[in-house]
């Protein structure tokens, strides 16, 4: 009776969880597909919860199996685990949405490590089934190797760790060759289990996410997030068939699948293979093409020049990037949009979908500034539009305004889609200084007629135009 | 090194090369500015702002003897003699029209640098004083026949009756072209315009104009001797094109220059008698002997049928201030290429194809006409965008796609054969659960794909019952123990955590 309670419990969690993702599609059910997942997480916790409970007191004429301290060590963890995720998701700055994504997405794997350590060892291994420990090696691989790489992807997202992509001698033969072993070790675990495959295995896919993520480059990180999004639910779902249990199966495929859709999104909109983002390297791989041509000069302007050309046109984009984020220029961009708004100049925002370290992360970060959603477009929506556009702002944006993915064939970025920002009358780039961006590609942009440079702090900058309007 | 700034002498001329604001830049540049007292009062610039940014207010003869000499028009006579031995002079020079002229300046020893002498490559574009003036120009062509012209450009719904937009046509979509375009179609006028390269059109429908375009048979072109009855084909069509244009616009302005050759004619004498009583051609070729018939250089020419013709060359003076700033931030932008080190020395680079080009005259030698500078923005342009095509994605052969289909399938079943049922029923689960989770995903918003990220991450929070499951079991030792509430402790921090941050961030999300 108990049991097809929980299994009942689970149908109506798994429904939730579908209704969840799907109410995040749109902004106007947004709200309610994120109750939609509470709901059905509160239920399935509470009915295995309750289940234990059921268990550990030993109810319903069933001897009491487990310690009768479980309760409170659960209630306890949890309750611990609640106030350390409230306490964060509370505190984190929007900048830095990509690092606790990252840092979430270890825990889920460590989580299937410790899932499937624990089934170890709970059946005795002569009872257990060479399925079963297929399944649980299968399990612990990839929580393994969501764990290190997500840490890996942590720490690169924090700056605590060059985002360089590490580039060992034959790195993929080395992806390759942990693989194999691991198959290997897995197919003989099969068949003849010792503690010490498990142990091998364990490692080798903690060294693998390691070598995985250290081997790709900051830029692109939104597809790697997205990848570990993927990975932590199929880690789940492995765990799901270790334990036999339908909701893990059932949430980690949906966590898997969704994740897996966004590494897709992203790739395609960088023109590159999934595979060769995994195997790591992109113009990185030491050669930078084509600088030795002579792009010309660019020109430089003031802030009160900018401010002038702003409030003397009808229609502005905006095309932020990942320098917006680390200037944290933000919310003056947001102040600038609302300024020029209400002037009656029409204020825009054309979003690349790689732009950022995460896949959505510059809509967030504008929309905590407060720039109102359906002013920011994304890449296919706006592209169209630049020939009409009066004056581009380019605040921290380089490949994905880069016109040589477009005319220059040689060009590592070649083939990428771009947001075409020198379609429009005047563009504004924000910049540093001339270095050349992510990729270590010249962009041509910056050297184009209607093409002017603005240096310096974006944010500084920018407070600068605000004060020239 | 000492920049002087003289007044310019030709009685007409409004502009000086030198504003305020261009003279605080060339003093950050290193250099010592002298400008002749007077020298911007035409143009508005007073003495006193010249002062004010760095420069030294002196007389003429002080202000032609400095190292470097920069003025608009080509010197005279007597300018020229107030110059220093082996001094630098940055003008117009017109070299091509003017032999004597270069040879006089080379006899005095003299280095010259045309600012109508740029290349046309992109490079050179913000020294490029012949843009910046037929800017200026396509702008005042438009006022100056708003100014003649007897009625609104705008069309207006008054209680007086209703009001028609003028139509204007704009011959030539040079940058003289589309300023004109621009102007005419912000004063509300209804703007067509043509050019005898088609590809300007996106230019010029982009400024808000549509664009005419030469109707030629192109098949009966291409058969035989095309060359040469090409051309007398297309001229035939334009002809018939600017007729119709002519007859039907309110204000025409024509821009048709060819470098070194008199201005085509455009307009004939038939089409102007078509034209309405009352309307107006600028000719903005008058100078180069027109593109209009009957246009007179510096003249308004009104015709037997009323209308006005106007042949101005000044366009671009008549906005001094504004002509002026340009014409001192082309300067500018030539002193900072002459000048690498910002140190105050001018340097010239004989192997920039700019600055070579520019030099007409160096260190008394004429080096007029410079070799030919292969890089032009437009062909270039061309080029590149031709492999755009290919960049496209290869095609799969369909073959190899269904053969790893109908292998993964073979996979699949093989598999299943060997499998127990209970696992077969959670794949068909797992199996389920991907494909409806391809398909809720594949409509998210693109905006929401973070917070997407977030809620799945709660969501594999889920992998907490797991870990809760570990502890009900019969074998619960010290180890199991501890990793469980390891577990419960990280899911549980995923779980709180994820859903909380998620609801902060679509709170966030608002509309306008």
């Amino acid at each position: 009776m108990t049991q097809s309670l929980i299994t009942g419990s689970y149908i109506f969690a798994g429904l939730c969880f579908i209704l969840a993702l799907a109410g995040l599609s749109k902004h106007e059910s947004s709200k309610r597909g994120n109750i939609f997942g509470m709901v059905g997480m509160a239920i399935a916790l509470l009915f295995t919860i309750l289940g234990t409970v059921l268990k550990v007191t030993g109810s319903e004429g069933v001897a009491p199996s487990g310690p009768s301290w479980a309760i409170i060590a659960i209630l306890v963890a949890m309750a611990a685990g609640a106030v350390i995720g409230i306490f964060f998701a509370l505190r984190v700055e929007m900048t830095g949405m990509p690092e606790l994504i990252a840092l979430l997405h270890s825990f889920v794997g460590l989580t299937a490590v410790l899932v499937g350590w624990n089934a170890y060892l709970e059946v005795p291994l002569a009872d257990s089934t060479g399925l079963h420990r297929g399944e649980l090696f299968v399990g612990i691989f990839i929580g393994a190797v969501t764990f290190t790489g997500s840490i890996i992807a942590y720490l690169k997202l924090s700056a605590k760790m060059r985002s360089k992509p590490l580039m060992l001698p034959n790195h993929n033969v080395i992806n390759l060759a942990a693989v194999v072993v691991i198959i290997g070790l897995t197919v003989w675990f099969v068949l003849e289990p010792h503690l010490w495959q498990l142990v091998l295995v364990t490692a080798i896919s903690l060294a693998l996410g390691v070598h995985l993520v250290t081997s790709i480059g900051g830029g692109d990180m939104p597809v790697v997030v997205s990848m570990l999004n993927s990975y932590s639910g199929w880690a789940a779902a492995a765990a799901g068939f270790t334990l036999d249990n339908d909701l893990l199966i059932i949430t980690g495929a949906l966590v898997g699948s969704s994740g897996a859709y966004l590494s897709y999104i992203m790739c395609k909109a960088m023109n590159r293979s999934f595979i060769s983002v995994i195997a790591g390297g992109f113009g990185s791989d030491g050669e930078i093409t084509g600088d030795d041509k002579d792009y010309g000069e660019h020109r430089e302007t003031t802030a009160s020049e900018v401010a002038s050309l702003l409030t003397n046109a009808r229609s502005v984009i905006i095309t932020p990037g990942y320098g917006m984020a680390v200037a944290q220029a933000q919310a003056a961009v947001a102040d600038l949009t609302s300024k020029l708004r209400a002037q009656g100049v029409e204020v825009r925002f054309g979003i690349h979908p790689v732009a950022g370290r995460l896949p959505g992360h510059m809509n967030v970060l504008l929309a905590e500034a407060k720039v109102p959603y359906d002013v920011v477009l994304e890449m296919d929506e706006i592209n169209d539009d630049f020939p009409s556009t009066d004056v581009v702002l380019v605040i921290g944006a380089n490949d994905t305004v880069n016109p040589a993915a477009l005319d220059d064939p040689h060009s590592p970025i070649a083939g990428m889609p771009v947001l075409e920002v020198w379609n429009a009358t005047t563009v504004i780039v924000f910049k540093r200084s001339m270095n050349a961006g992510y990729a270590g590609v010249q962009n041509p942009l910056f050297f184009k007629e209607n093409t002017m440079m603005l240096f310096g702090d974006a944010k500084e900058r920018v407070e600068d135009i605000i004060r020239a309007l | 090194m000492r920049i002087g700034i003289p007044m310019e002498s030709a009685p007409a001329e409004t502009r000086v090369a030198a504003t305020p604001k261009t003279v605080g830049q060339l003093v950050k540049l290193g250099y010592e500015v002298v400008v002749e007292e007077g020298a911007g009062a035409k143009a508005s610039y007073p003495d006193a702002e010249y002062a004010e940014q760095g420069a030294e207010i002196v007389g003429r003869a002080v202000a032609w003897a400095a190292d470097v000499v920069c003025k608009i028009n080509s010197p005279i006579d007597a300018e020229l003699d107030a110059m220093s031995e082996g001094a630098t002079l940055i003008a117009m020079i017109a070299a091509p029209r003017s032999p004597e002229l270069l040879d006089d300046l080379a006899k005095r020893g003299l280095t010259v640098l045309a600012m109508d002498a740029v290349p046309r490559i992109s490079r050179a574009q913000s020294l490029d004083v012949l843009s910046s003036m037929a800017n200026i120009g396509g702008y005042r062509a438009v006022i100056e026949a708003a100014h003649e012209f007897g009625s609104f450009f705008t069309g207006q719904v008054t209680a007086a009756g209703k009001v028609p937009p003028a139509r204007v046509f704009i011959s030539g979509a040079g940058v003289a072209g589309l300023a004109a375009i621009g102007t005419a179609n912000s004063l509300g006028a209804v703007v067509h315009a043509t050019d005898i390269r088609p590809e300007v059109a996106e230019q010029v429908e982009s400024m808000g104009a549509s664009f005419v375009a030469v109707k030629v048979d192109e098949e009966q072109v291409s058969t035989d001797g095309y060359a040469k009855e090409a051309s007398a084909a297309y001229a035939q069509a334009a002809e018939v094109m600017y007729a119709e244009q002519a007859k039907v616009s309110d204000i025409v302005i024509t821009t048709a220059l060819i470098p070194g050759k008199p201005a085509p004619r455009l307009i004939t004498e038939e089409m102007v008698a078509s034209m309405k009583p009352g309307s107006v051609i600028v000719d903005m070729a008058a100078g180069a002997g027109g593109n209009v018939a009957g246009s007179v250089a510096d003249k308004l020419v009104i015709t037997s049928n009323g209308v006005k013709i106007i042949g101005y060359t000044d366009l671009a003076g008549r906005l001094p201030t504004q002509a002026s700033q340009l014409y001192g931030t082309n300067i500018v932008n030539l002193m900072k290429l002459v000048t690498p080190d910002k140190d105050g020395v001018l340097t010239l680079d004989m192997n920039d194809v700019v600055q070579r080009s520019m030099t007409v005259v160096g260190n008394g030698e004429i080096m007029w006409p410079p070799p030919a500078v292969s890089v032009s923005a437009a062909p270039a342009a061309q080029t590149e965008a031709a492999p755009v095509v290919k960049a496209e994605p290869k095609k799969r052969d369909p073959r190899i796609t269904w053969g790893v289909l109908g292998i993964c399938v073979l996979a699949l079943l093989a598999m299943f054969w060997v499998s127990p049922d209970k696992l077969l029923g959670h794949f068909m689960v797992f199996m389920l659960s991907v494909v409806i989770g391809y398909y809720v995903i594949g409509n998210v918003n693109h905006s929401l794909h973070t917070p997407l990220m977030s809620v799945t991450n709660a969501i594999s929070g889920i992998i907490i019952v797991g870990a809760l499951i570990g502890l009900s079991t019969s074998h619960v030792g010290v180890p199991i123990a501890i990793l469980s509430i390891t577990g419960i402790l990280l899911a549980s921090i995923n779980i709180f955590g994820g859903f909380v941050v998620t609801q902060r961030m679509l709170k966030m999300f608002r509309k306008a």
